[in-house]
């Protein structure tokens, strides 16, 4: 069996896995997968950035709001319809990947992370400077009739659960075979050693534009979606939180997998929800949990896997 | 466009399995008749509003006890689910999922901060969970929220701003600075003040914003217009300390009438260090903290219920100030849970509808025990309470009672009628 064909059976077994969970877990852990989904898939985004291409940013979040600004004031606003107005906000995330990348890509390391960091606060304030339109901190609850898609209400736990599933399937085989491409084999070679590609004849830094891009895309995506499936636009999103998270569900699931982003983000969940029940100090339990995992899997839950299977992609 | 119902995972879980819910279902409905009525309790236990979260719980827990003592709802217990919502909207909507499908609770309560409710309020209307809430947010009469999401126990910023604003400009002047947080509960205040204020002949003669990351205000102050006659107020956060002291610093002894809301000081003692500067001015209270020479029989015991002393602390430690002018919105709004759940002979989730409308049928929530720090007039068609307003001056470090606006002074034309809204 070839990497490719394992690669594609693994990826396609996530998805029927998603599936069978949906179908035979209590409501409470059914409903949770959608979201777990959903935030999964800006884990992916991220992961491209950091996890493939080696560049860590500070500032995710402000995509992830792009896309759930781009999609939620469309609709709001303007009265876009659901699919023109989540094309919209995914096309938000990139542009503004495009943009932060062509300043942020001058400079590189810990400036690097220190600029989108500055990017991504002067995102959040604008939000909220501009509350006439967005409401500010408090946000806005998405029209109704703004999450209709071909007639179908994606409001309901099912449809919830199908809009989220298609579109983290289409993410995960599309990132998978974006890895594997010669794209993302150049990625992984500036990932270790940028100037050696530089040297082979690469442009590393148009390269790693597109990778921002690529990025930031994903990351809109994710809030376009975050906005339309569970109704919810606010600046919460923008803020430095946000932004660390996918950093950590990556660290955790496995930089630079394609499955680590999503065992990244139901680790998180679960780990807080459950934590959370047992004590108020529940962000302690985490803490220590994030350390252990640290010292012990530094290369996060999938890079153990990887260990006994090399082809992990 | 017609719409497209997708069936529901249980029916995909085919026969077998729906009748052995139904078998189930049927032994619990059975039970469930001497089982507490559950109410899940979205609190504030992290995050930025872990001040009121605390005082929260501790008027919830007291008026669930007082509730039990009386035999409780429908002669069921009452049993408080607690979750943490970290102040946070996306973890609020998650709090609300476990409280529909993991505790199974009757309904939801809580939460203070608008953005959590905004937040989450979109999920109760999926679960049809009603979501009683303790915000004093616009958002529920703005039109914004839906039928599952009511505020009984709480008059909206909306409503308190308008009424403040005949005393401020009869009282203190009618040119008034705004000086306000730039981000949305600050912009409400400065829309519905300018607006009010305007309805009383004076006028906002300058509108500063303060960022939100601010640390340092010295440079907003010579800002302020010469011709100002009152200073408006509304900083929230850690940083109003800093905000009192560097106002004091930059005025002097002579300074214009200063107004703002408790929201700033909540949980901070109105005599602390560095507050000296707010000796003599004049503050919102929905609730006075300082008990008042004419107080109730009611705000006592409910005082002592909750285990607060006449100068709004907890009884075991003076130095932990409650948030007394919010918190009173928890007890009022279990109450009205109760009463609707009794009005509507609520039995289990099956009588949520019945629920909301016994209790948008309510209008008059009278003085007593049940409404201990005030009436309330509620209105069923925009799921909105109004009660009266109270506007304090420092005195020697008390806040004492100098007027008190009547719920009318409140009210203002409906935004939305969710009666209109199907379940």
């Amino acid at each position: 069996m070839t990497d490719r064909l394992r690669t594609d059976l693994l990826h396609l077994g996530v998805i029927a896995a998603l599936v069978v969970l949906f179908l035979t877990l209590p409501t409470y852990y059914a409903g949770n997968l959608s979201r777990i989904m959903v935030l999964a898939i800006y884990a992916i985004g991220y992961n491209l950035l950091f996890g493939y291409t080696g560049l860590l940013s500070l500032g995710h979040a402000m995509f992830f709001a792009a896309g759930m600004y781009g999609y939620g004031l469309t609709a709001q606003l303007a009265g876009v319809p659901a699919l023109p107005a989540f094309a919209l906000g995914i096309l938000a995330g990139a542009a503004l990947g495009l943009v932060v990348g062509a300043l942020a890509l001058r400079t590189a390391g810990v400036a690097f992370m220190i600029v989108t960091l500055m990017f991504a606060q002067a995102a959040y304030l604008t939000i909220l400077h501009f509350g006439t339109y967005t409401r500010g901190d408090e946000g806005f609850v998405v029209p109704s009739e703004a999450r209709i898609v071909f007639g179908i209400d994606l409001s309901g736990e099912t449809e919830r659960f199908a809009a989220a599933l298609i579109l983290f399937a289409l993410v995960l085989l599309a990132t998978g075979r974006l890895v594997r491409s010669r794209l993302g084999r150049t990625l992984v070679a500036i990932r270790e050693n940028e100037e050696r590609t530089r040297m082979l004849g690469y442009d590393a830094t148009r390269l790693k534009l597109i990778a921002i891009t690529l990025s930031g895309a994903l990351s809109g995506l994710a809030g376009a979606a975050y906005a339309l499936l569970f109704g919810y636009v606010g600046a919460s999103f923008a803020a430095v939180p946000y932004s660390i998270f996918p950093l950590l569900w990556v660290l955790l699931g496995g930089a630079g997998t394609t499955i680590g982003p999503l065992i990244g983000v139901f680790f998180m969940f679960y780990l807080i929800d459950t934590a959370s029940g047992i004590t108020l100090a529940y962000l302690l339990i985490v803490g220590v949990a994030l350390v252990l995992l640290t010292l012990f899997a530094p290369q996060g839950i999938a890079g153990l896997i990887k260990r006994r299977l090399p082809w992990l992609p | 466009m017609p719409l497209t119902k997708i069936d529901r995972r249980s029916t995909l879980l085919g026969l077998g399995a729906s009748a052995g819910a139904l078998a189930m279902g049927t032994r619990f409905t059975h039970a469930q008749s001497a089982a507490p009525i559950k109410i899940g309790f979205q609190k504030h236990a992290t995050g930025i509003g872990a001040a009121y979260g605390r005082w929260y719980d501790a008027t919830t827990q007291a008026a669930a006890a007082r509730i039990n003592e009386m035999g409780g709802i429908n002669g069921r217990p009452l049993e408080i689910v607690i979750e943490d919502d970290g102040t946070d909207p996306k973890r609020g909507a998650e709090v609300l999922e476990k409280f529909a499908s993991q505790h199974e609770c009757d309904v939801a309560f809580g939460t203070l901060f608008s953005h959590v409710v905004i937040g989450s309020a979109p999920r109760a209307g999926e679960l049809k969970l009603p979501y009683f809430v303790v915000s004093e947010g616009h958002h529920v009469a703005s039109g914004m929220l839906n039928r599952y999401t009511l505020q009984p126990g709480i008059t909206d910023v909306k409503s308190q701003v308008q009424s403040m604003a005949p005393f401020v400009a009869n009282n203190l002047g009618k040119k008034v600075t705004m000086i306000y947080p730039d981000f949305a509960f600050g912009h409400d205040h400065r829309d519905y003040f300018s607006a009010a204020i305007a309805a009383q002949g004076g006028e906002v003669v300058a509108k500063i914003a303060i960022p939100p990351t601010e640390t340092s205000f010295t440079r907003y102050f010579p800002q302020i217009p010469r011709e100002t006659e009152v200073i408006y107020h509304v900083m929230v956060g850690p940083a109003v300390l800093t905000f009192v002291k560097e106002m004091g610093e930059f005025f002097g002894p002579s300074r214009p009438e200063i107004f703002g809301f408790i929201d700033s000081l909540e949980a901070v003692a109105i005599d602390s260090p560095g507050l000296e500067f707010l000796e003599g001015t004049y503050f919102w209270e929905g609730a006075p903290r300082h008990a008042q020479a004419n107080q109730t029989e009611y705000d006592a015991a409910f005082r002592a219920a909750v285990g607060v002393d006449d100068r709004g602390a907890s009884v075991d430690d003076p130095r932990d100030i409650s948030t007394y002018a919010h918190m009173f919105g928890c007890w009022d709004t279990l109450n009205v849970i109760k009463a609707g759940m009794e009005a509507s002979g609520y039995r289990g989730p099956g009588d949520r509808a019945a629920l909301i409308e016994a209790v948008e049928a309510m209008t008059d929530m009278p003085l007593g025990m049940d409404h201990p720090t005030g009436a309330k007039l509620f209105n069923g068609k925009t799921h909105q309470a109004f009660g009266e307003q109270h506007i304090s001056r420092v005195e020697d470090g008390n806040l004492v009672v100098v007027h008190t606006a009547s719920i009318e002074d409140g009210l203002y034309e409906d935004e939305v009628d969710y009666t209109t809204q199907s379940f």
